[in-house]
């Protein structure tokens, strides 16, 4: 298997990152060496392998529907790129 | 003082031959002296540090000390620790000032009163096995400035073994503990996973990410990880079991040890010297009263495959949170909100991890999650069973962290599958959820290697104690780096 150009572009906007034709040329070639490896995979009969997520078989804990944090926000706001009161600002998205 | 153990500082601190605020200017000092030179320490902030030493200084008079109250550390910058700068190696964060502290932090800070003397450098969001992915330059190795010391731990390596910090916290995904460990002399744990809080730990792989000591030897990472571990209701994978004493089992004679040796990590693809040594530290294990038993993992070829999509996958999720909005780095220039995280996204973050989103987002996306991501957990499996069936036979697994010594800089920088094949012999371990650890047995051309120590799921206690019993019997690690 070999990613196109295409689709090197086309994930890299499913990701948000933008990327000119020559970094995605760069990319293609590294992207495809390291497919060549994950390949290796594909020869393996894993039928009736159940997937395995995470290695504590432990199901997620449940709390009781409760506060339990403290208001925090003007702390948590001050590391923000820009806030105006009390909200994050962000280019117009609704005309 | 400067290559003390953790025991003999906390002893020399309780005996008041020294206070913590001279002992971690001792430490400041060396920093600033060899920090230009190594690059270990992304942040350094004095007046932080010495106050932390002065409330250590005061438990200690009060008597309401911990055994290592005032014992100065360094710890790796994917740690938020409150009011500190929390880079994660990446531009992303350059300007990041943590408004919060990890659980480890939060431990070692209020619980343990441990006194952090900095932030080390490491590989951007933990992706790299050099060092050299790091927004703020690569770091050197202190046993040949011209090599890398590891990653993604490097700078908690480097610190560690040049003495710039008794000990460090370091974090291990895919090895980033073990393998630096094992390039710079040191001894280094990864814990089960699940053991250690991830919480405030900035995340790359959620299911393989796990918090560890790396220190000088077995002694001094047993009493650092006693301030690490417990169950954390903040953290959703962390696991409710009873808290124990690392340091327990340390001296317990080793007669009778089982140590599993897989095939498949002595055959070929390692550098023939460090097999030798690695070969020599089973000859003394076995001197020390174990016997060896051939085991295997038939499918460990098979993990460093399987670890490049899960990681990749995982990260492009836990990655997608930087977006320039809430926290960490905003283009300066953008039209709309599309444009905004797009320019954001490109400038903020480094080549290695843009690459490393696009397999998980492409491993993700639809028509390929089947034949990549769900293949590879499934492949996950059949290395988690390799383990069950290798632990039916042995006690412990044996075998080389790395297939070589530290290699130069740059060596392997330009060639991505050639830097993740350098975690051949440590993946297999997180993807199991196994604990691991990397301690010294020998040098190549005055390079360190290190002996790779695999046990059973919460068998750190034993590991340590396999580890302590080689370090009483050899002075490998006792070997210190030649930089002043």
């Amino acid at each position: 298997m070999s990613l196109t150009l295409e689709q090197v572009k086309r994930i890299a906007h499913l990701a948000r990152i933008e990327t000119s034709d020559a970094e995605a040329l760069t990319t293609q070639g590294h992207l495809n060496g390291i497919f060549q490896l994950i390949e290796q995979m594909q020869a393996v009969d894993t039928s009736g392998v159940e997937p395995m997520a995470h290695a504590q078989d432990v199901s997620q804990r449940l709390r009781e529907d409760a506060v339990t944090e403290s208001d925090r926000r003007a702390a948590y706001q001050a590391v923000a790129p820009e806030v105006e009161v009390g909200l994050y600002l962000v280019p117009k998205v609704i005309e | 003082m400067i290559n003390a153990s953790l025991r003999e500082l906390s002893q020399a601190l309780a005996a008041k031959k020294i206070s913590s605020v001279e002992l971690s200017t001792l430490f400041l000092d060396r920093i600033e002296r060899l920090n230009p030179t190594l690059n270990a320490f992304v942040t350094v902030d004095r007046e932080k540090s010495l106050k932390m030493a002065v409330a250590a200084d005061a438990r200690i008079a009060a008597g309401t000390a911990g055994p290592l109250t005032g014992v100065p550390i360094a710890q790796k910058d994917i740690f938020c620790a409150d009011g500190w700068r929390t880079t994660c190696g990446s531009k992303m964060l350059a300007n990041f000032i943590s408004p919060y502290d990890a659980t480890v932090i939060r431990k070692m800070h209020a619980e343990a009163g441990l006194v952090s003397l900095g932030k080390t450098n490491m590989d951007e969001f933990a992706m790299g096995s050099s060092n050299e992915t790091s927004f703020f330059g690569p770091v050197r190795n202190p046993w040949d400035t011209e090599r890398v010391p590891g990653g993604s731990s490097g700078g908690s390596a480097a610190a560690v073994a040049a003495r710039l910090a008794p000990a460090a916290t370091g974090t291990d995904t895919g090895g980033s503990i073990r393998q630096p460990a094992a390039l710079c002399n040191l001894t280094g744990l990864k814990p089960t996973y699940g053991v250690v809080s991830r919480y405030g730990m900035i995340a790359f792989a959620s299911s393989l990410d796990q918090g560890g000591p790396m220190a000088a030897s077995a002694e001094d990472c047993a009493l650092l990880l006693n301030t690490m571990v417990g169950f954390d209701e903040r953290d959703s994978t962390s696991l409710e079991r009873p808290v124990e004493d690392y340091t327990r089992d340390l001296e317990k004679p080793l007669n009778g040890l089982r140590i599993g040796l897989p095939k498949e990590f002595f055959g070929e693809g390692c550098d023939a010297d460090v097999m030798a040594a690695v070969r020599a530290a089973i000859a003394e294990y076995e001197k020390l009263g174990a016997t060896c038993v051939e085991v295997s993992l038939p499918n460990s070829h098979l993990s460093v495959p399987a670890y490049y999509v899960i990681a990749p996958a995982e990260a492009s999720s836990n990655l997608s949170r930087f977006d320039g909005v809430r926290y960490g780095y905003r283009a300066p220039d953008y039209g709309n909100l599309d444009d905004m995280y797009m320019k954001s996204r490109a400038q903020g973050f480094g080549a290695e991890v843009k690459r490393r989103i696009l397999i998980g987002a492409y491993v993700l996306s639809h028509g390929y999650y089947d034949a990549y991501y769900l293949q590879a957990q499934r492949i996950r499996r059949l290395i988690a069973n390799d383990f069950v069936e290798a632990f039916k036979q042995c006690d412990v697994i044996m075998g080389p962290t790395s297939p070589s010594t530290a290699f130069k800089l740059g060596e392997k920088a330009a060639d991505p599958v050639q830097m993740y094949l350098s975690d051949i012999y440590t993946i297999a371990v997180n993807l199991a959820g196994l604990p691991g650890m990397s301690i010294p047995c020998g040098f190549v051309g005055g390079l360190p290697v290190g002996l790779q120590l695999i046990g059973n799921y919460f068998a750190e206690g034993q590991l340590l104690n396999v580890a302590h019993r080689y370090q009483q019997a050899t002075d490998w690690h006792q070997r210190r780096a030649a930089i002043e």
